[in-house]
């Protein structure tokens, strides 16, 4: 009899004991590696950090920040030697090479239907195989930032297509100034032009297409491509001497008022903004349409989390990452004066910002969601490919050279 | 006939220990233990390690697989391959020029007027800073429209001329900024050398009537020989090592143009579009290969005068 009460006493006990773990605190230990170190990046991981670990008080979390071009070389080392329980990476083909080492954990168990539709926009950027293998927490958009004061003077209006884009620019040309400053000397700034074009003209299935390799560099529609790109070129529209300069060092052009226009991500407002430009002088646009009938598709390069498959404390690390991935945290941390980007779950708020609210409307529209050249396409083909844009924005008759290497290139990076 | 005896004698008497009998024999390879054991570690296995790397395909993470030659046959027919090599000879060509300026600042500083230490410090002054300094200096200095070069060619109507943005000029820019720091390198060398000239064979020389070139190139510079057999040395290995310069200044852009082996190799294997462990294996293999060329030259004729 005393047997069995005393049973059912330590089962009731033990069941207890389950459910407070399972609902209340975590114990034990997070270690997070993150990438996020600007200042103010760094600042709102670390708030972020300190409210995880308010409601979980006797969790042990050490979270270490490496600069951030470091960190893309030094993960290589950490996910295989001294794996931390959480790591800061990117969407798209740059995790590949993770998931098929078997570094990156499964996390399909995370993505419920729940979250699969709070996180829709970028779910397919996170999925390989039909397996997730992290989530994102910000994002940001790509457009066109130009000087209103500039286009106001001349009476110009945010151009809606390919023509209009023409029209403005031989406007600002006659005038002497040039439509768009850019710097290429680190490559990447000539793929923001490239997917864009591409996007335009031939739409997102083709270019997801074209930077997995499934399509010839040599195909006349890639050409199609470049011929709108030459369309500018030949006009003067970018600034001279852009191969001298990193992005940074093309805004002065823009702040200068010498150049009107920046194809550039949203990061790009904060640098416009602190080198004096007001928000009445600069304002932003969507990439104009090229062929009429192609869906609007966009370049938004997705932030994410991810477990590395050597994590100890994998249980922990799963609810952090439900933590970030939650729309209050999302709001929080992309809040204009933190990240001052966008929210990924759509159930968050965007800030009152007014480029993260134009970029929100435009994402949030958006017929599909490209990553970025060099995180779409594998690393040397991204590489191969922007140096040939680089190459094609200074010399355009080289094109079938560069196309001709790119081809060869295609063809030893897919095999 | 001693040598046995002695020997014998040995053998005979009390036996001394075995530290004590070879202590003469042993002690120099103890000193020499860590620095041959380092050398082994870091600097000849992994040179063995990069032959069988080469001959790999590998991303540095996931499976090694063997593909022979395949590195080698991909790399024979790599447009940028070429144009590095290319570089590398403009490099190690134009570097050398260092030798010869080094030596005339040498010869002009050599002499004794109030405030020459002052001068010389100057002069030596770029070797003392970082190339990374070196890089950004020069990065400013061509700045097509800021920089100080296109504000003074501007002067006679000329220019802008983007040097670091121009294919054609980029890699002598680069070189002219890596000259700076190699001049002042080989001055300083020039200047110790100068200092050890036999103040006598000049006085004879100068009453058999030598002058100007003639005392320079038949008296002054056969004394000079050890300084400019190093000056020659360490401005080829610096030129065919030369990375930091073009990853500052230019990242071997515009569109690849200003690469060098070394700069290739690191592109490849290890920077942020690269990880092909086996390619850049392959690359090094070859860089090695070349700079074996010039160490084989040097070793030889450095054994050469050692014999006298």
């Amino acid at each position: 009899m005393s047997s069995i009460i005393k049973a059912t006493l330590a089962a009731l006990l033990t069941s207890a004991a389950f459910a407070g773990t399972a609902s209340a605190e975590l114990t034990g230990d997070l270690r997070i590696f993150l990438d996020t170190s600007n200042p103010a990046p760094r600042a709102t991981m670390e708030g972020m950090i300190a409210d995880f670990q308010a409601l979980n008080p006797d969790l042990t979390i050490e979270t270490t920040i490496i600069d951030r071009e470091a960190y893309k070389t030094q993960i290589r080392n950490f996910l295989t030697a001294d794996a931390p329980d959480v790591a800061t990476w990117y969407a798209g083909n740059r995790m590949l090479p993770y998931v098929n080492a078997g570094l990156f954990d499964d996390v399909s168990d995370l993505w419920g239907d729940e979250m699969s539709a709070d996180l829709a926009s970028t779910k397919p950027s996170m999925t390989i195989e039909g397996k997730q293998y992290g989530v994102p927490y910000t994002y940001y958009q790509w457009g066109v930032y130009y000087r209103k004061d500039i286009f106001d003077k001349f009476g110009l209006s945010e151009p809606k297509t390919w023509e209009e884009e023409l029209a403005n620019c031989q406007v600002l040309l006659d005038n002497g100034i040039k439509c768009y400053t850019i710097g290429t000397k680190y490559l990447w700034t000539a793929g923001g032009w490239f997917d864009y074009l591409s996007l335009r003209t031939h739409g997102y299935e083709f270019h997801m297409d074209l930077t997995a390799g499934k399509i010839s560099w040599e195909d006349d529609r890639v050409k199609e491509i470049f011929a709108h790109w030459r369309e500018l070129i030949d006009m003067g529209a970018f600034v001279d001497n852009h191969t001298s300069y990193s992005w940074q060092e093309a805004l002065p052009f823009m702040v200068k008022g010498e150049a009107a226009s920046y194809l550039m991500g949203n990061f790009a407002v904060a640098q416009l903004r602190e080198a004096g430009l007001t928000d009445d002088q600069l304002d932003f646009y969507q990439f104009p349409l090229i062929t009429e009938g192609v869906p609007m598709a966009e370049d938004a390069p997705t932030d994410t989390f991810h477990i590395p498959s050597q994590a100890k404390n994998k249980e922990n690390a799963r609810a952090f990452l439900q933590y970030v991935a939650s729309a209050d945290v999302q709001t929080a941390i992309n809040a204009g004066d933190k990240l001052g980007q966008l929210p990924v779950n759509k159930n968050s708020s965007v800030d009152d910002d007014k480029f993260l609210q134009e970029g929100f409307v435009v994402l949030s529209n958006s017929a599909g969601l490209a990553q970025f050249f060099d995180r779409d396409a594998p690393a040397e083909m991204a590489k191969a490919g922007m140096e040939g844009f680089q190459e094609f924005m200074v010399k355009p008759d080289n094109l079938d050279e560069i196309l001709a290497r790119l081809e060869k290139t295609r063809g030893q990076v897919y095999e | 006939m001693t040598d046995s005896a002695l020997a014998d004698v040995a053998a005979l008497g009390p036996k001394k220990p075995w530290w004590r009998r070879n202590q003469q024999k042993v002690t120099p390879w103890l000193f020499l233990a860590p620095g041959i054991l380092f050398f082994l570690v870091y600097v000849i296995v992994p040179i063995f390690q990069s032959f069988q790397i080469s001959f790999l395909d590998w991303d540095g993470l996931g499976q090694k697989e063997f593909i022979g030659l395949g590195n080698y046959v991909e790399l024979m027919d790599d447009e940028a391959f070429y144009t590095s090599l290319k570089n590398n000879i403009i490099w190690l060509t134009l570097y050398l020029l260092a030798v010869p300026a080094g030596l005339f600042i040498a010869l002009f500083l050599n002499q004794t007027v109030t405030g020459i230490r002052l001068y010389k410090s100057l002069f030596f002054f770029p070797f003392v800073i970082s190339q990374v300094v070196v890089g950004l200096v020069f990065s400013w200095f061509y700045d097509p429209t800021f920089g100080l070069m296109n504000e003074f060619i501007g002067l006679f109507g000329l220019g802008p001329i983007a040097v670091l943005g121009d294919e054609r000029f980029v890699t002598y820019g680069i070189i002219a900024a890596g000259l700076w720091p190699q001049t002042a390198y080989c001055m300083i060398l020039y200047l110790t050398g100068l200092n050890a000239v036999d103040p006598e064979q000049i006085e004879a020389a100068r009453l058999d009537g030598a002058k100007g070139i003639k005392m320079l190139w038949y008296v002054v510079l056969p004394q000079l020989r050890p300084a400019t057999f190093i000056a020659f040395v360490v401005t080829i290995i610096g030129a065919l090592r030369s990375f930091d310069l073009i990853s500052i200044m230019t990242q071997g852009g515009p569109w690849g143009s200003s690469r060098v082996l070394s700069f290739y190799m690191y592109e490849k294997s290890l920077s942020e579009y690269g990880f092909r462990m086996g390619y850049g294996a392959a690359i090094a293999v070859i860089l090695f290969l070349i700079m074996m060329v010039f160490i084989t030259i040097f070793l030889v004729k450095m054994y050469r005068d050692e014999k006298g």
